[in-house]
């Protein structure tokens, strides 16, 4: 491609017009400075009707909002989760760790009716690891674990990437433990004294 | 001894405002925010910049020529604020009154240019070599047509005095002990027969009293941006390209008195700008047949309120040119090499000696 040299035209009214004009442009940008963009959700009528002022929101105090639909931070609702381990299941990275109890008694039935029959006596989700792809959440049945709209939370120690949602302490972890277990070598025993009794009857 | 302390006081407040001023007109013009954390809308941003420089290392390079390296920024330093002993600053109060004070300025602020090469030589690193290589060219290069425009206003003044230069310049002329029979004219034109000598005000300025000398304050604003490596002449230090020009090796404390130096520069090349052409400490408000504003908003000279005005309208015309400067940083590109010398050489130059033939001969209008 041939290259064409561009001819300025070089005088010195040219020259001081344009210096001029520039200066404009910052003295508007200076005067203007006193607007203020405000912190808005995209479909909010003003988001593209700022044209002047500063640009800058003061993060931590000011935020633009974020989606309803965005995937940000889980949060498990324990007294409504019925400790399916679908989520777990599903998880591509397998971020949450859950180990269930069989409850010994009646727990009640979580916000939309389903009964409870299972204690966690682990639910962590390893924040670091999930890639936040929202699996988890459409699989629960009974819709306990969500996304919220928090996703400032770095750490300074990985560890604290680590979620627990259990509700319950290692001491009611382990008695629940010891009363599923003593429950179960009663069933046990009746089913063995059950089995004896039908070896002495045929 | 009282001068000195008092001046550096001035001074390092000035450039704290200064420096905080930089980054929130920077900041707005760019629309951005600038420092908002540090006290209210992050004033003391720069106290504490200068508080952070103070406490870190001073890293003297192994390969440094130790001495020169450590001498430059005082000599720097001590270069440019020699430079405020004889400015100014109210009707009364100069810290050195000198008969030939602007030939001691100019004399004394090219000592900076040693400084810069001792400062980029002593750091035995490239980058600081033509950092201070570039700054002494183009500060040996701009003296010229600064010193040319400086000569029109005092060939125009008939003076080397900052002091009787001021006088000249406002209603209250003939109190200065020589001027009492001096008259001001219109444009400095007897023959237009407008008496402005107890007018006073904007119209006694040095730019209006020789309009001439408009020309020569443009050649010289222009120049002294070059001087104090100030955008968009600031090739010394271009960021994108040397690093930091020549002091590029520096931290801690010397850093700070460079840092110092270089605003102290801007805020003397402001200052004699002002003096020289914009009417020094006088007020700009004429007296208008009975309405004696000139009057009374210069106070009375030796008494508290001829201080506070003329420190006040000095003040805030330095001020003025200083926002100008850093406007024209946030606006304008940087300059290369061969056009910085164009525009030296070949444009203010030639520029700058037919302003002082024309001034020579506005003089001869004028008595
Ligand atoms: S969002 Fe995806 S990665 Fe994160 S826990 Fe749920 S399924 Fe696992
Ligand atoms: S899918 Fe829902 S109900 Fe099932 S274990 Fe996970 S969070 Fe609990």
């Amino acid at each position: 491609m041939e290259q064409k040299a561009i001819r300025h035209k070089l005088s010195i009214w040219n020259a001081v017009k344009s210096l001029v004009s520039g200066l404009q442009l910052t003295w508007r940008h200076f005067k203007n400075a006193k607007n203020r963009r405000t912190p808005e959700y995209v479909t909010d009528k003003n988001y593209f009707n700022q044209p002047d002022g500063l640009v800058t929101l003061t993060y931590p105090y000011e935020a633009i909002p974020v989606p309803d639909n965005g995937r940000y931070r889980l949060h498990n609702e324990i007294d409504d989760c019925i400790v399916c381990d679908l989520c777990a299941k599903i998880c591509p990275v397998n971020c949450i760790t859950i180990e269930s109890v069989k409850a010994t008694e009646d727990i009640g039935t979580t916000s939309d009716g389903t009964k409870k029959r299972l204690y966690a006596p682990v639910f962590d989700i390893d924040m670091a690891k999930c890639c936040y792809c929202g699996l988890c959440t459409t699989v629960c049945p009974t819709d306990c674990l969500t996304m919220t709209p928090v996703y400032d939370f770095a750490e300074v120690d990985i560890k604290n990437m680590i979620y627990h949602f259990t509700d319950l302490s290692p001491e009611q972890a382990e008695e629940k433990k010891q009363l599923l277990a003593k429950q179960q070598e009663e069933m046990a025993a009746a089913k063995a004294a059950a089995l004896a009794a039908r070896k002495q009857q045929g | 001894m009282l001068a000195f302390v008092l001046t550096l006081v001035l001074l390092l407040s000035i450039v704290i405002v200064l420096a905080y001023a930089e980054r929130k007109v920077a900041a707005f013009m760019q629309d951005r925010m600038g420092p908002t954390e540090a006290g209210p809308y992050g004033s003391l941003q720069s106290v504490l910049d200068v508080l952070k420089l103070l406490q870190k290392e001073d890293i003297v390079p192994a390969a440094a020529d130790k001495k020169l390296f450590k001498l430059a920024p005082i000599l720097i330093f001590a270069a440019v604020f020699a430079g405020f002993a004889v400015i100014p600053f109210t009707p009364d109060l100069v810290p050195a009154g000198i008969g030939i004070g602007v030939f001691y300025l100019l004399a004394i602020i090219s000592l900076d240019v040693v400084g810069l090469l001792m400062a980029g030589w002593g750091s035995n690193n490239k980058y600081a070599m033509l950092g201070a290589m570039r700054s002494v060219a183009q500060i040996v290069s701009y003296e010229i047509p600064a010193g040319l425009a400086i000569l029109a206003a005092v060939m125009v003044c008939q003076s080397l005095d900052f002091q009787e230069i001021s006088y000249q310049q406002g209603a209250i002329m003939n109190q200065f002990p020589g001027l009492e029979y001096e008259m001001n004219w219109l444009f400095g034109i007897e023959a237009l027969g407008i008496n402005t000598t107890t007018i006073g005000g904007i119209t006694t300025w040095n730019i209006f009293r020789a309009p001439i000398l408009l020309v020569a304050f443009v050649i010289y604003f222009i120049a002294s941006l070059a001087e104090s490596n100030r955008a968009p002449f600031d090739i010394p230090e271009a960021e994108s390209e040397l690093v930091a020009g020549f002091h590029v090796e520096y931290s801690g404390f010397r850093f700070a008195i460079l840092f110092l130096a270089e605003y102290s520069m801007m805020v003397l090349v402001s200052l004699v700008a002002v003096i020289l052409f914009l009417g020094s400490w006088n007020t700009p408000l004429p007296n208008i047949g009975p309405l004696s504003l000139a009057y009374w908003t210069t106070g009375t000279v030796g008494e508290l309120s001829g201080i506070l005005w003329g420190g006040f309208w000095l003040l805030s015309k330095t001020f003025v040119l200083l926002f100008l400067q850093l406007q024209i940083r946030w606006t304008y590109p940087r300059l290369r090499v061969d056009q910085l010398m164009h525009l030296c050489w070949k444009v203010l130059t030639p520029i700058a000696l037919a302003v002082v033939l024309v001034a020579g001969i506005w003089r001869l209008l004028m008595i």
